[in-house]
């Protein structure tokens, strides 16, 4: 077809948009270097990551309204990937600050080299994952970002249920991406392409039946539908993430699910949604399949079954696990309307779920730092111990459950009004119970801090100005952005373009 | 008098909770004891300030107010308008967003931004008792008052929607960490109930803003701004009906009617007084003022639709509130604070009955008697919170003969019992009796059996003084309340409490004898409110 010039011109040009991911690939190398130099030092090799971080998302800022198709069309770069990108920088930069505060990370531990590289390896297979758009590229990305996580999630190996978690992690890991790979070579032998844009383009051409294309795809999804932990994909969730570290779990919560659910969005965009006929109000999909029902019944399982178990939950990591299932559920109703409207709204979600959910978990991290416990009946009279850690966590639960004047209203609010946009009045109405539900767990939490005292401690708790700095700063835009969000909304809505087939 | 006043009062008067807050949280809780008593002073000195200037602004208000000016669906007959842009987003992809800052009052309103600034104000006199974790009481207690006051003025539907849920949590911490034996429970019950009409009523904003594009609560008004072939549009759609009820039922709870009211005991057997206060006097308004500003006119064929049944809820209610009053004579713990709780379930009744009826004289009295039930059960909730200060039990059976012990309170306590009874003379027989006239014109039968109520009432407000007051005191109640004469020097009501009370008995005696300030007030925008109803319901024969 072509002769090698165009493939080195390809290739050349190619790397220009792969800056970031460069910066992110030199970062994993510089901080294993650096850890070796340094060897007293601790946070070394955290701050190299910061500084990666830091460089990459200069890189990436530079790639706002840039469309192009990389490495012949292995990655695309677009805004939507740029926003996801950009929010699983922030979080790992978040995180990686968390980490400097850690306890549990630290005890007998002389640094933590290896664990900043490992979040790097995890933040570029993230990276990759959500601007692939080849099928093997895509599994190669959930492989780079699953090893590095299921390290991470048993790096306390001295903790008996952290290697459980671990153990877990890989067996499920494995078993989903197996199912996934079984889809993956369906539809390449169905389609006799690994790209999206050729596969879109040849089932468009209506040579594929609709039975195999759903049996392939749903196995497909299922490999994606473990990243965003729905169910019933789910199961490793809680276990994963109340042993992993509490760092790691908030980034799994947080990056490793915006990296799945871009990925799930631009497969069905670029994959499955006809791109000629299509309008911005609804995705025309190709065949006779609607979608859209099978991922509603995902989002409502997922939703109601995340939020009636998390009512039971007496471990905080675990109440915060399945208050992450719920969410994924939340944000699937959004994907299930398959429209740009419904798009945005995920991305809006997004933003404002990061926010309140790692300043949660920060908050239970912190806590654990003093008191040696996750269990929520610890938690009594901790709003009196702590003031202010008690009124932010009010808030980032508040901000969970959906209530104004916090960010995470306004999430819910665009979440709804795309759903009842695309006319399932009775969805959004499963939607609202479910967060009425939710309410019910996460102000547990607050009727401990607050309306029980403990009996033995009574002692205040102290923490450092930069804990209580950092704490802030995730809690006054959750609730500045619950009174005026009009900045996020539009870059979401920029965002909101998915490359598809021209 | 009207544009005399060029400065935004409605923000002031919002707002001003927040400086108190903000003022509050400043000042430093102090180290030995003497600075703590001091510090707890000074909180508590500054939130009655504040809430005294929010009452004189709300007077300045009240004068400057032009009661010929209707309101209701017209911006320009709103007064004190404020409308400011408050979010304005460029969607290119899905539609913009427009979210105004939009403050206004007419008629409606007025009554009710009057009924709560003297509410909070008397409020916080009661909560100079209160000793455990006093700034966040406070704190607390002045969020609750922003949002309320706040409800009042908002004219945009997400305005109006963040003033409402912002309410909840103050409410549940107030409930929750000062209140009784059985505070957890009632204050979780309290959130989950207004948070699932608070969700029903999200999913309606949503679909109005859908089908009108804009967040403007008078536009909704207006069937031809509704776009052509959107979820809410046209008349009588089955969407537009479940819309209606859906919002109904989200102010319902509040409000509370059969068979949404269970919450409502309990919140005001745990609540602290001023807190139970708080509650019956304002936040039980706000779900009737939620219908009158917001579901009745914006779906009026679908209020017209629905009208007998909530004119047959609002009857349930009344008579149901007032047998679950008298039936805490002889059943359960025979409690005060639960009877006078099922009684304002059962005024509230009253409430819809009025309003259900779209009479002018009936939805006046309703609007009069959502004023005046606020000022009557804030006294009574305050009476027993005096009793059961002293006594710490607030049993029926437990007392007798205090009249020969506490001879004013007994006064005092008679002013607020036979105003609620409906005694001529007091301001609640005025609005009882609008209400009735009203609704008799439309819902006779129903008119005349809800009617009953008034023996009812008569039947276990006057056994509860019969109770308490009269016959003999008990032994354990013979000697002085407290022997140490530190907190209570003589045994009849303190200088405190009466400044809390007095006042409202004055507002009680003077609208019972003289009504027309207020119902001048409300009548204005009532009429237009009606002529814009009256093409979708049923106003009666007679």
């Amino acid at each position: 077809m072509t002769d090698l010039s165009t493939y080195t011109t390809d290739l050349i040009k190619s790397f220009e948009f792969f800056k970031p991911e460069t910066t992110l690939t030199a970062t994993i190398i510089l901080t294993i270097i650096f850890d070796l130099i340094f060897k007293k030092s601790k946070h070394i090799s955290g701050y190299v990551a910061i500084i990666g971080i830091v460089i990459a998302g200069i890189f990436l800022h530079q790639q706002t309204g840039v469309e192009y198709k990389a490495f012949a069309n292995l990655l695309v770069i677009d805004d939507f990937g740029v926003f996801m990108k950009y929010i699983i920088l922030l979080s790992s930069l978040i995180i990686i600050i968390f980490t400097f505060y850690s306890k549990e990370l630290h005890p007998g531990k002389p640094r933590l080299g290896e664990y900043f590289t490992l979040m790097m390896g995890m933040t570029l297979g993230m990276f990759l994952l959500v601007g692939s758009a080849n099928l093997i590229m895509i599994y190669l990305s959930i492989e780079i970002m699953s090893i590095s996580s299921y390290v991470l999630a048993g790096y306390t190996k001295e903790i008996k249920r952290a290697s459980e978690a671990s153990l877990k992690y890989v067996i499920f890991g494995a078993a989903s991406t197996g199912i996934m790979l079984y889809g993956i070579s369906i539809l390449f032998g169905l389609t006799g392409s690994l790209n999206l844009f050729n596969i879109n383009q040849y089932i468009a051409s209506g040579n594929v039946d609709d039975m195999p294309l759903f049996v392939s795809s749903l196995m497909i999804v299922a490999g994606f539908g473990y990243k965003i932990s729905a169910v019933p994909f789910h199961f490793w969730t809680p276990d994963v993430y109340e042993g992993a570290p509490v760092t790691i779990t908030a980034y799994l919560s947080v990056a490793s699910k915006a990296a799945g659910f871009a990925v799930l969005l631009r497969f069905f965009k670029t994959g499955l949604v006809d791109p000629s006929s299509g309008t911005l109000e609804t995705w025309n999909l190709i065949g006779n399949i609607d979608w859209r029902y099978v991922l509603i019944v995902i989002s409502i399982l997922t939703m109601t079954l995340g939020n009636l178990v998390a009512v039971w939950q007496n471990n905080m990591k675990r109440l915060l696990a399945y208050s992450s299932i719920a969410h994924a559920g939340y944000m699937l109703m959004a994907v299930a309307v398959l429209n740009d409207n419904g798009a945005t709204a995920v991305l809006i979600y997004f933003f404002f779920y990061m926010l309140m959910n790692l300043g949660a978990f920060f908050i239970v991290q912190l806590i654990a730092n003093k008191l040696d416990t996750e269990d929520i009946d610890d938690y009594a009279g901790l709003g009196f111990r702590s003031p202010v850690l008690g009124v932010c966590l009010t808030i980032f639960l508040i901000s969970l459950t959906g209530l104004p004047p916090t960010a995470g209203f306004i999430g819910k609010l665009y979440v709804f009004t795309s759903v009842i946009n695309a006319g399932f009045v009775w969805l959004a109405v499963i939607g609202v119970v479910n967060s009425v539900i939710s309410l019910y767990y996460y102000i547990k939490v607050v009727r401990n801090m607050y309306l029980r005292q403990n009996e033995h401690f009574q002692s205040k708790l102290t923490y450092s100005p930069t804990e209580i700095l950092i704490v802030l700063m995730l809690a006054i835009p959750t609730l500045f952005f619950g009174v005026y969000f009009t900045p996020i909304v539009e870059w979401a809505n920029l965002s909101v373009n998915i490359l598809v087939n021209k | 008098m009207q544009g005399a006043i060029n400065f935004p009062i409605l923000t002031l008067i919002t707002f001003l909770p927040a400086l108190g807050i903000l003022i509050i949280l400043l000042i430093p809780s102090g180290k030995d004891k003497e600075a703590i008593d001091l510090s707890k002073k000074t909180i508590k000195w500054v939130s009655l300030g504040i809430t005294f200037i929010q009452l004189i602004l709300a007077a300045i208000i009240y004068v400057f107010y032009n009661s010929a000016k209707t309101g209701i669906n017209d911006i320009n007959t709103f007064q004190f308008v404020e409308k400011v842009n408050w979010i304005h987003a460029n969607l290119p992809l899905i539609g913009n967003i427009d979210i105004d800052y939009f403050l206004g009052i007419d008629g409606i309103s007025v009554p009710m931004l009057l009924l709560t600034t003297i509410i909070c104000f008397v409020a916080i006199l009661p909560s100079f008792k209160i000793t455990k974790a006093v700034k966040g009481y406070f704190a607390m207690y002045l969020l609750l008052d922003l949002g309320m006051v706040g409800v009042f003025c908002a004219l945009d539907f997400f305005l109006f929607y963040v003033f409402w849920e912002l309410m909840l949590l103050p409410m549940y911490f107030l409930i929750g960490i000062w209140g009784g034996p059985r505070k957890e429970y009632a204050a979780i019950k309290f959130f989950i109930y207004t948070l699932v009409g608070s969700v029903l009523m999200l999913l309606v904003m949503i679909g109005l803003f859908q089908s009108v594009g804009t967040f403007n609560i008078l536009d909704m008004m207006d069937p031809a701004n509704f776009k052509a072939g959107a979820i809410l549009s046209g008349s009588a759609t089955t969407l537009r009906y479940a819309a209606f009820l859906a919002l109904f039922i989200g102010f319902a709870i509040k409000v509370p009617l059969f068979p949404f009211h269970t919450w409502l005991p309990d919140a005001h057997v745990e609540a602290p007084t001023p807190i139970s206060v708080i509650l019956a006097g304002v936040l039980l308004k706000m779900g009737a003022y939620g219908m009158i500003r917001i579901a009745f006119p914006i779906f009026p064929e679908a209020f017209g639709y629905f009208q007998s049944l909530i004119a047959w809820i609002g009857m349930i209610s009344i008579l149901y509130g007032a047998l679950c009053a008298l039936g805490q004579h002889r059943v359960g713990k025979r409690d005060l604070k639960k009877l006078i709780a099922y009684s304002s379930i059962s005024h509230m009744g009253l409430v819809m009955l009025g309003l259900s009826s779209m009479r002018p004289e009936g939805m006046v009295g309703a609007i009069f008697q959502m004023f005046n039930h606020g000022t009557i059960t804030a006294m009574l909730f305050m009476i027993v919170g005096v009793i059961y200060d002293r006594a710490h039990t607030r049993g029926l059976d437990d007392f007798g003969g205090l009249a020969k012990k506490m001879p004013v309170y007994t006064g005092i306590m008679a002013i607020a019992f036979f105003a609620a009874i409906g005694l001529p003379g007091l301001s609640g027989f005025i609005s009882e009796v609008l209400v009735f006239l009203g609704a008799f014109k439309t819902f006779p039968v129903l008119t005349a059996v809800s009617v009953l109520s008034i023996i009812l009432g008569a039947g276990y407000m006057l056994w509860a003084l019969q109770k308490i007051f009269f016959g003999e005191l008990p032994n354990k109640w013979k000697g002085p309340w407290d022997p140490t004469g530190i907190e209570y020097k003589t045994d009849d009501i303190n200088g405190l409490e009466l400044t809390a009370l007095i006042p409202l008995a004055v507002i009680i005696i003077f609208l019972g004898i003289y009504p027309n300030p207020m119902i001048d007030l409300i009548s204005g925008s009532v009429n237009h409110f009606i002529d814009l109803m009256k093409p979708f319901v049923f106003i009666g024969g007679l």
